[in-house]
């Protein structure tokens, strides 16, 4: 018997927590409808995240407050140092800020100059460091969304289907709200990320099989009686979640300066954060935030998981599964969701998609680490090994300016950097035993 | 040789709510003939205009998805369980 009909009978066994009404009658701030990506059919705000025509994602879209980019970028810059000085960008209540959560993002925004000397990027190369999230990855950010969409729509649980980042976001972030929580994962991941997940009190589920199961998993409980009235982030929730990782365009530019970088970097899991910082650049520039100027945007992944860099390589504009095998498992998905839109926009911005294998992804966490003091997990690593090697390609611009995105915390996957990191000496408690080892 | 789909949400106004039904067919092409003879236009939101499976939709067959298998032409026995799932889920 598999795991998940026990836990499916355990978790409904629990009483649900009466939802918080939402505090205003625009609970979605700007956002005017759901778009279809694939054919543009458009549907009133709901809890779908696929059309009904053809099958395609589910977008938000929005009547953004065009007309006076300065009044804008002022109401933003007093806003709190966190997602939520984006509120009017975002589909979210205007008074958001104020709710019961854990208000993510302003992460750091660091200037590596000790990486660009190794690397040779003379440019300028920044950090996106979210490991400063609440719960050490970007998942804060687009859950922090989806929370106020579950509210919104009255749900009382809030799930997901997790490679184990998003499983911490969701456990969290449920436990400040008041929401019960019940996660899926793949039974095999990372202790650390097991750890972070069920600490907060939440259930946290182990499926047996890969993510790409996992996912299946609950694209199934959701049209079943038994997810009724759960709000899946990533799923039925996926429109108003993905938009989170706007932010992190919003963020970038606003820290250098109300500027576009030159290119970026993107670790690829299903693609979606790539495509939603693409949406993000492109309306600060249809705002007038920024200026208008061509930039260039980088997907990263790994060997033993590159569905859409194998595409791009092979000059493909559909993206074949891939049965996953890689130590970086918050990118291991083999069939990704939002590859064909990747492919789309790496093109369209002269871009690329690379991959490394996971013998350059722990030497990229390394490198990160001792240059920058940035412990990044393995996706961190994926993306370091990728700007490495497009710059070795000549496919990245070293002289242009450059940010890469370290999504999570090196604490989360200690088991990829452990068998090659450790102690560099042991000695006796006594200056002869230290001068003996060389280390005066 | 009935064969037992899962029915999408998305697509259950094609079968009158019913989130599963039989249908009949050797292969995922044939069983998805019968399910349109059945269930007018469920065929065209399953297919694109070239009749391949559209890019957003997941189809496997028992445990296992179809693109790793012969696709349309994939083997559907009898007593196989199919499910047609939205692929955009997931990740982030």
């Amino acid at each position: 018997m598999r795991r998940e009909g026990l836990a499916i009978m355990a978790v409904t066994a629990v009483a649900p927590v009466a939802p918080v009404a939402p505090t205003t009658d625009q609970p979605f701030g700007p956002a005017v409808a759901l778009s279809c990506r694939e054919c543009g059919a458009r549907s009133p705000l709901a809890p779908d995240f696929a059309c009904t025509e053809c099958f395609g994602p589910l977008e938000v879209a929005y009547e953004l407050p065009v007309g006076d980019p300065e009044a804008l970028r002022a109401r933003i810059e007093a806003g709190p140092t966190n997602i939520w000085r984006y509120a009017p960008l975002l589909p979210v209540p205007v008074d958001v800020a104020e709710h019961p959560g854990l208000n993510p993002g302003w992460t750091k925004l660091v200037k590596a100059d000790n990486l660009a000397r190794e690397l040779g990027v003379t440019g300028g190369l920044y950090v996106k460091d979210d490991s400063g999230n609440p719960t050490h990855s970007f998942k804060d950010r687009v859950v922090a969304i989806a929370v106020e969409a579950a509210r919104t729509f009255g749900f009382t649980t809030l799930s997901c289907s997790s490679t184990g980042n998003l499983a911490g976001a969701v456990g969290a972030a449920a436990a400040r709200t008041g929401l019960r929580s019940c996660v899926f994962i793949p039974h095999d991941l990372e202790q650390g990320k097991v750890v972070m997940a069920a600490v907060y009190g939440g259930e946290l589920i182990g499926i047996e099989g890969n993510y790409d199961d996992v996912n299946r998993f609950c694209s199934e409980l959701i049209g079943d009686p038994a997810g009724e009235g759960w709000g899946f982030v990533n799923v039925n929730l996926r429109p108003y979640y993905g938009e989170g990782s706007k932010t992190l365009a919003y963020e970038i530019c606003e820290q250098l300066g109300w500027r576009l970088p030159d290119q970026i970097v993107i670790p690829i899991a299903s693609g979606s954060q790539l495509t939603k910082i693409d949406k993000g650049l492109k309306e600060l520039i249809a705002l007038g935030l920024v200026e208008d100027k061509p930039y260039k945007i980088f997907g990263a992944q790994a060997e033993g998981c590159s569905p859409v860099s194998t595409a791009f390589k092979a000059g493909h504009d559909v993206v074949r599964p891939q049965k996953p095998n890689t130590i970086a498992k918050s990118l291991a998905i083999g069939n990704p969701a939002d590859g064909p839109y990747v492919l789309d926009i790496c093109r369209r911005t002269g871009g690329a998609v690379e991959d490394v294998d996971d013998e350059q992804v722990v030497d990229a966490i390394k490198l990160l680490a001792r240059t920058e003091g940035i412990f990044a997990e393995t996706a961190g690593g994926v993306t370091v090994g990728v700007l490495r090697k497009l710059i070795k390609n000549g496919l990245l611009d070293p002289a242009a300016e450059t940010v890469i995105l370290n999504t999570g915390d090196g604490l989360k996957t200690l088991d990829a950097v452990e068998p090659t990191t450790g102690l560099s000496a042991t000695i006796r408690p006594t200056l002869d035993s230290f001068r003996e080892a060389g280390l005066a | 040789m009935s064969v037992s789909v899962r029915i999408p949400t998305i697509l259950r106004t094609y079968t009158g709510g019913a989130s599963e039904v039989k249908a009949e067919g050797a292969t995922l092409s044939a069983l998805i003939a019968d399910l349109e003879a059945n269930h007018a236009g469920i065929g065209d939101r399953i297919l694109d205009d070239t009749g391949k499976l559209r890019r957003f939709v997941n189809v496997y067959v028992n445990d296992d998805d179809v693109r790793f298998a012969d696709g349309l032409g994939t083997a559907t026995p009898d007593g196989a369980v199919v499910s047609i799932i939205p692929a955009v889920a997931g990740g982030c």
